[in-house]
């Protein structure tokens, strides 16, 4: 037999495969979870959790570390922190797996994601739940008193995500650079003509460019209220047509007259760093400071939050439909939400990130751990993250996206 | 039968079965979901509406056209660099300097060079630093669109740089199958110059030698993310990187366009090597009459100054970009327009020395295991051709370069897809035979023609001295190949050391090599940790190519003829 017969025979057996991929997969793994939590916490006990979670930012790497030791230490659980580029690979996989028909061996445990992410899972049935308000310390969140801890981009994230923290809009610049930043999007556009050159927002469909998008038309359109519904309601080209006129009349005083765009919120900030830009804005309230104290923004970074307020959300944590240790992912899930977790998390020299628990609910000494007073010039005021806009209903955002590539992507 | 002849035997099946199963998965994989087939999200139906929406999709005219220019446009011009250099200085001193340079060359990973490039020559660059304030005025960078311009300009230099030390090697390779030397001295002697010497005698022997490499690099070139990610244009990019874009969108209906956008993409890559074949045979008429035309010393100086030019300006490109890397990995703040970073700091290097040496590990753990695997794989094949006496038939050996040829993205979903049903555990052996796929096709490619040059009668002589088929291998050819297949080796082991994407996802991510975290790392956008990463990315292969250069002249200290 030479190698192209044996080609020739195994063919069929390949061809075989696409009936293989119509798995009944939608039948969800039978759970044989145990209903009470000191049970879930046995059973977690010796399990190893595969945590898929974006390993871009060093500082954010070495508090998944630090959760990763805790864990060991009181619960018996070891977590591995599985790095990312882009939450996207999780998506793949697990998708592969319910392709190949794998309901309960499931290589993730435990997935980072909100937004987009969450709403496609969710949407084809990807995800395990409810579990979130089985966890004793969701109701630290007090979800009654703040919604948001129970909605994802409009979405109710019917207790399929547990919350981790918050994210809102943030603008910095260089103040060696800049003396008055602009307030608000009107205010940019004419500080961009002054500056031509020196701002830009990522490439859409990035999250950081899409939600710049998503900002500009919340300040621009005539009734921000049609924003909280579908999109299929109403005549998207009228709502959004005050976006196009003023992304008509910012392009040319863009960063390389709007021809190229940054990759990603990381690639503005490096673009900060050398210089090329004296403006720009993350989604992380607390990058700025962090970055200033990693050297890669320049001393004089401020960072501020524009005067009618910017987008702001959660992000949350999900376990997949077929998660092998789903015990021990919701034991992490858990003691991610501790005060102890959350109050380390909002450190500034740790990571920054602004916890999702509501004060409150926690006792006086709970709530002291949060109080680290630090006098960190590039960081945010606490006060200005009290002016947070809702995101909008996610059909915006897709109707943004593929309008605006089909605009300005094809050069 | 002897167990010699056994394994003779069953090698070149083993390769093609471990090909022919990925390989096809992935393929099915990708074309099952472009004509509506995914049940996971719910595309239950044959249709053709994705390949409707991939027509109309904004800007797909710009993105074919880029990513066949400068597939096309690199090859040429890495190609036409290697040949002038071959030309003008082929056994003169600056040629062994630029062989010694080779190898910390060719480590250089694609991702590397190409960040490298994009810092020295952006518009607040290390060259812009250089010259700025004192001769340019410039206290801020100016806004000029490099990297990153529409034309791929960016793009097809960052690609050139990589690409000559590649043909180099393969060249360096060959010239020895195809009696260069020989050759150049019966045309010096007749009187021709060295350009016109090796354009007319050496190269039509030495180009059918290169030709696969040359092949594999239209290949690359035309369907490559990496490089086209840091320093081509994003308005529209090239098809590749739009596969990528749609694979990786949010919205998962996308995932249909991706696959269409996939097969596009083989069918751009197919496209582009027709072309070339097609120029080839154009070539060789229109050459007929030049070579024979008895024309000496036309365009000697001209061949002189452009091969030795565009050689040191590779070179130097390719240095200039990783001294810059070893300067951010230095830096603290560091500003425009201080052309050196000051003060310069060991904090990450120590940063990324806490976590780096488990990635260490299963980085050469991967890599070795992979190379091994290919190397014994490609070996059984290329003896089995040597005992029958003719080479693969064309089937298999395009089986065998399938993995070059389909974009890497759309394949692999296809195949993690496999592994699940397989029951294939993610873990160490999934990932190394999962780069076994992308590492035996260079093997073979770096392999092949010397294996197959060989002059027979060596074999013939062996065996009329009673040595058996397993002696001749053992003692005959093996020795004579060493060199060719420790170089074949070293290949291999870089192209598995730069695998990203099947590490990540046969792995189910939890294998961290050093390739994982660097690009994990990149897309937090700390040039610093990245620089770090990446010089750790090709400090192995450098090693790799060192041992592959230097233990044949070890091996064969009283053998002085079997060096190339």
């Amino acid at each position: 037999m030479t190698p192209s017969d044996l080609a020739r025979r195994a063919l069929p057996l390949l061809l075989a495969i696409p009936l293989a991929l119509s798995f009944p997969a939608a039948a969800t793994a039978e759970t044989s979870l145990p209903e009470d939590w000191d049970a879930i916490e046995t059973q977690a006990r010796g399990q190893t959790v595969y945590w898929n979670a974006w390993g871009g930012d060093a500082a954010v790497n070495r508090y998944i570390g630090w959760v990763a030791e805790r864990m060991a230490e009181r619960h018996g659980v070891e977590v591995v922190h599985v790095k990312l580029d882009d939450t996207a690979a999780a998506v793949s996989r697990v998708i592969a797996e319910k392709s190949a028909g794998n309901v309960d061996d499931g290589a993730i445990d435990l997935v980072w994601i909100n937004g987009e992410n969450f709403a496609a899972m969710q949407r084809n049935g990807l995800l395990f739940g409810p579990f979130a308000q089985r966890l004793p310390h969701f109701a630290l969140t007090a979800p009654d008193d703040n919604p948001e801890m129970r909605t994802d981009f409009t979405l109710p994230t019917e207790g399929f995500e547990a919350p981790w923290g918050k994210a809102q809009l943030t603008f910095y610049y260089d103040a060696e650079r800049v003396e008055a930043p602009p307030r608000d999007m009107r205010a940019l556009l004419d500080w961009a003509k002054a500056h031509p050159g020196r701002f830009t927002y990522p490439l859409v469909p990035d999250f950081l460019g899409s939600t710049f998008l998503k900002q500009a038309l919340l300040e621009l359109v005539e009734d921000p209220t049609v924003l909280a519904e579908p999109a299929s309601d109403h005549e998207v080209a009228t709502v959004t047509a005050p976006l196009w006129d003023y992304l008509d009349a910012l392009h040319p005083h863009l960063w390389r007259q709007g021809r190229h765009f940054p990759a990603s919120g990381p690639e503005l900030k490096q673009l900060m760093g050398d210089g090329e830009l004296s403006l720009a804005f993350t989604f992380n309230p607390a990058e700025p400071a962090a970055a200033v104290a990693d050297h890669q923004l320049p001393p004089g970074t401020r960072s501020y939050v524009l005067d009618g307020g910017t987008l702001g959300n959660v992000h949350f944590v999900a376990i997949p439909f077929n998660a092998r240790r789903k015990a021990g992912a919701m034991v992490l899930a858990n003691f991610l939400l501790s005060p102890e977790a959350q109050a380390r998390k909002q450190d500034i020299a740790v990571w920054g990130d602004p916890t999702v628990l509501d004060m409150d609910r926690l006792s006086a000494e709970q709530r002291e751990a949060f109080d680290r007073g630090d006098a960190n010039p590039a960081r945010l005021p606490p006060e200005a993250l009290e002016k947070l806009l809702p995101e909008p209903h996610p059909s915006w955002m897709e109707a943004l996206e593929a309008a605006w590539i089909a605009r300005y992507a094809k050069g | 039968m002897s167990g010699f002849t056994l394994a003779i035997r069953l090698l070149p099946r083993l390769t093609i079965l471990l090909l022919v199963l990925p390989v096809t998965a992935g393929l099915v994989g990708v074309v099952a979901p472009a004509f509506g087939w995914l049940p996971a999200l719910g595309g239950r139906s044959g249709t053709l509406a994705h390949w409707q929406a991939l027509w109309q999709a904004p800007g797909l005219a710009d993105m074919l056209r880029l990513s066949l220019v400068t597939g096309l446009a690199s090859t040429l011009l890495a190609l036409a660099i290697v040949v002038l250099f071959l030309a003008a200085f082929l056994e003169t001193p600056l040629f062994r300097v630029v062989r010694r340079l080779l190898s910390p060359l060719l480590a250089v990973p694609h991702a590397a060079a190409a960040i490298g490039l994009a810092f020295l020559l952006a518009p607040s660059g290390l060259a812009s630093r250089l010259l700025s304030p004192w001769l340019t005025g410039w206290t801020q960078p100016p806004d000029f669109l490099f990297p990153g311009d529409p034309g791929g300009v960016a793009l097809i230099a960052g690609l050139v740089l990589k690409e000559v030390p590649f043909l180099l090697l393969m060249s360096l390779a060959a010239l020895p199958q195809c009696q260069a030397r020989e050759r150049l001295m019966v045309a010096r002697s007749l009187g021709y110059g060295p350009v016109s010497a090796f354009a007319k005698a050496v190269l039509p022997g030495l180009y059918p030698l290169i030709r696969l490499p040359v092949y594999a690099v239209i290949a690359f070139a035309s369907s490559t993310v990496e490089v086209a990610l840091i320093l081509g244009p994003s308005t529209p990019p090239t098809l590749a990187v739009a596969v990528v874009r749609w694979l990786g969108d949010p919205d998962l209906s996308l995932r249909f366009l991706a696959s269409a956008g996939a097969l596009l993409q083989l069918a751009a890559t197919a496209l582009a090597l027709l072309a070339w074949w097609g120029a080839e045979r154009l070539v060789r008429r229109l050459a007929a009459g030049w070579l024979i035309d008895g024309g000496r010393r036309r365009g000697e100086a001209t061949g002189r100054v452009l091969g030795a030019g565009l050689t040191w300006l590779a070179i130097g490109l390719l240095a200039a970009s990783l001294a810059g890397l070893i300067l951010w990995s230095l830096a603290a703040y560091w500003p425009f327009p201080a052309a050196w970073p000051s003060p310069m700091t060991l904090r990450t290097w120590r940063e990324a020395a806490d976590t780096a040496l488990e990635p260490l590990r299963h980085t050469a753990s991967i890599g070795l295991g992979a190379t091994a695997l290919s190397v014994v794989l490609v070996v059984g094949c290329l003896e089995a051709e040597t005992l029958r006496r003719r080479p693969l038939r064309p089937g298999a050996q395009l089986i065998l370069y399938l993995p070059l040829l389909v974009p890497p993205v759309a394949f692999l979903y296809g195949l993690v897809q496999l592994q699940a049903q397989l029951g294939l555990a993610a873990g160490w052996l999934a990932v190394t035979l999962g780069h076994s796929l992308f590492v035996l096709p260079y093997v073979f490619l770096s392999l092949a023609e010397s294996y197959r040059r060989l002059d027979p009668r060596w074999g013939q002589v062996a065996a009329a001295l009673g040595a058996s088929r397993a002696a001749t291998f053992r003692r005959v050819r093996l020795p004579m190949l060493a060199g060719p297949i420790a170089v074949a080796a070293a290949v291999g082991f870089a192209v598995s050391v730069g695998q990203y994407l099947p590490t990540v996802l046969l792995g189910a991510g939890r294998l961290a090599t050093l390739t994982t975290e660097a690009v994990s790392l990149a897309s937090g956008g700390d040039r610093r940790l990245t620089a770090v990463y990446a010089l750790g990315q090709l400090a192995l292969p450098a090693l790799g190519f060192a041992l592959a250069l230097g233990l044949p002249r070890f091996l064969f200290r009283h053998r002085r003829q079997l060096l190339p």
